[in-house]
């Protein structure tokens, strides 16, 4: 599960006024759609589709961004916090402009997965959770993706890519700006 | 000879939009489920030895009974979430037919009384859930259920929603299931109370896996005992096998309940992609007890591949050769279970970081065989120690692994170190692709 880590210098907007105003009227109108899904007496069900819509209109999610779902919800701000940390899709520092997340569990590994991480780590530079020094990319290792039967496998942006050959890594990285 | 397919016959290249569903006589079943008795349709699935194909092979038909009678509303939960190492059967059933799974929640919830569903998928399946919400629009735009009526006969409203996890293996786990649905941190609740009786928002809930419902339009279209008869003892029809790992035709393979391992290995896949013996088999995800090379002559079939010692579970079969290393196959299964562990309960929270570390020290050529003792005892006090499965699951192969391949892990404390070195995943990936070919296709 990710953790916050509040000293470093990251710390983002710490309150809702302090997120771009274009970008929460974004969010307030796509929460509509989501609370549709939902008896209305229970809004707070919308808190994982909520926070995601968030992220990815607001990058990631800050305290900010936090208070921002939870106040719409109607919910207590430890609520979405909560969620926000327990579930690793979520990213409660700032990320890359692009999250590429390698599998590296058994079946992944047994065609080639593992170094495929180990070839990007090396590659980029970076270990594992880390962004590369121009803000592009941030590797993730993660875990089964349910793309065994076609592995190597990894997430670019959310969107699955398998059959993967080192020579097809290269490609979806080159594409990446 | 000709195998009856249920779940995979339209896979992988016929249209899986609504047109072409109905072209291939989808929606029958819906029809004719209409036409019967709530009641009767719950006795057909009882009849029909339908078991849960998340992994406990629960009947369902069994479950659906447990729902009190008086209490409303109900809801129904499809398990998406398919998160278990080894597992992928469930997402092509949403990429390549989704109105067949929508078939079967629409008559199970006709059969049940139920008039709200959420489809949960787990948040990596973004494709799969895009295509499930996809097949939604095309059926409540034509009528069949999310109006007043189903089919625009019966008076029915029925809502189906898909909602998406955001990374958590727990929440496949069914009462995580629930929280997440909620909104909330997926912590498994205590049991009893069962979600029959006490679900989702405290009401009846009954919580299926995709391919147990998706089963459903056939079975009642041609009813129980010709499903019954399509599989073996107690479990009915045929089921879905993810073979994976060293084989040379990795894939989805829809087989009679009671296939046979072997077969299914050395047969359909293949044989090993290497050519080089098999020398370890996980049969059902990575949680089931691990065969060695010379134990998979066994039925699939849950109840007797359960006096062999293991499981079949969720249908998750990853082979392995005898150029992979088990100590570093097993440290990495103990990884998956030591970052999944949701912290709930102390044993499973503290007990599988502490089973990967000492994995890992045992592989690096740093472990004792104080360690090894270690590592043979601790399983035990987390097994039974917690309140959801998760525990056992990480326990599983962690026994299994040390009592059938003990010396390898011997070696590895006396040899001060891992003799596969850099290779312990196996052969090397070019040599692999070499033999693989580059278009592995995924399924079949």
């Amino acid at each position: 599960m990710s953790h916050h880590d509040h000293s470093t210098a990251d710390r983002g907007p710490q309150e809702i006024a302090e997120l771009p105003k274009d970008k929460v009227a974004r969010f307030d109108a796509a929460l509509p759609e989501i609370l549709k899904r939902y008896p209305a007496d229970h809004k707070e069900a919308a808190m994982l589709a909520a926070l995601r819509r968030a992220q990815e209109i607001l990058g990631w999610l800050s305290p900010g961004a936090q208070k921002l779902v939870a106040d719409r919800l109607g919910a207590p701000v430890t609520r979405a916090e909560e969620v926000a940390t327990f579930y690793v899709m979520y990213h409660t520092r700032p990320v890359g402009r692009h999250v590429v997340e390698v599998c590296t569990n058994v079946s992944c590994s047994l065609a080639g997965g593992y170094d495929i991480f180990e070839h990007l780590k090396a590659k980029l530079a970076v270990e594992n959770g880390g962004t590369t020094g121009d803000g592009r990319i941030t590797l993730r290792q993660v875990e089964c993706l349910g793309s065994c039967g076609t592995a190597p496998a990894m997430l670019v942006d959310e969107e699955m890519h398998e059959s993967l050959t080192p020579k097809e890594v290269e490609r979806i990285l080159g594409g990446l700006t | 000879m000709s195998e009856t397919l249920i779940l995979t016959k339209r896979w992988p290249k016929k249209d899986p939009s609504l047109a072409g569903y109905k072209a291939d006589g989808g929606y029958l079943g819906l029809e004719k489920a209409l036409g019967m008795a709530p009641a009767a349709i719950v006795d057909e699935v009882k009849g029909s030895n339908l078991r849960g194909r998340g992994g406990a092979g629960f009947p369902t038909g069994l479950k659906w009974t447990f729902l009190p009678k008086d209490v409303r509303p109900r809801y129904l939960c499809i398990n998406a979430d398919e998160s278990e190492p080894g597992t992928f059967k469930d997402r092509y059933i949403c990429e390549y037919d989704p109105h067949l799974l929508l078939e079967g929640i629409a008559i199970s919830c006709f059969a049940l009384d139920i008039h709200l569903a959420y489809i949960y998928i787990r948040g990596e399946f973004a494709r799969q859930a895009r295509c499930l919400e996809k097949a939604i629009d095309e059926a409540v735009a034509a009528g069949i259920f999310g109006g007043p009526k189903l089919l625009g006969k019966a008076d029915f409203p029925l809502e189906i929603h898909v909602v998406r996890g955001a990374g958590a293996y727990i929440c496949g786990e069914e009462s995580a299931l629930m929280e997440s649905v909620e909104g909330k941190k997926g912590y498994p609740r205590f049991k009893p109370p069962f979600p029959a009786i006490v679900g989702l928002w405290g009401k009846p809930t009954i919580i299926n896996n995709v391919e147990t419902l998706a089963n459903v339009p056939w079975i009642v279209e041609h009813g129980a005992k010709a499903f019954a008869e399509l599989g073996a003892g107690k479990t009915g029809g045929t089921r879905l096998f993810g073979v994976s790992g060293n084989v040379k035709r990795p894939g989805v393979y829809e087989k009679p309940a009671g296939y046979n391992l072997k077969r299914l290995i050395m047969e359909d896949c293949g044989g090993t992609a290497s050519g080089r013996p098999v020398k370890a088999v996980i049969p059902g995800g990575s949680s089931s007890p691990v065969l060695r090379g010379d134990e998979i002559d066994v039925s699939l079939e849950p109840d007797a591949i359960k006096a062999a010692g293991t499981m079949s579970g969720s249908g998750g079969v990853i082979v392995m050769d005898d150029s992979v290393c088990m100590v570093r196959a097993l440290a990495r299964i103990a990884m998956f279970y030591a970052e999944e562990s949701c912290g709930q309960c102390t044993p499973c929270r503290q007990g599988t970081p502490w089973m990967w570390k000492i994995l890992e020290k045992i592989e690096r050529g740093e472990g004792t065989l104080k360690d090894l003792a270690l590592i043979e005892q601790l399983p035990g006090n987390i097994m039974g120690q917690t309140i959801c499965a998760l525990g056992d699951a990480a326990a599983m192969p962690v026994q299994s692994f040390v009592k059938k391949f003990r010396q390898e892990f011997v070696e590895h404390i006396e040899g001060r170190g891992c003799k596969h070195g850099a290779t312990a995943w196996g052969v090397s990936r070019e040599a692999r692709e070499a033999l693989v070919g580059g278009n592995r296709h995924s399924s079949r």
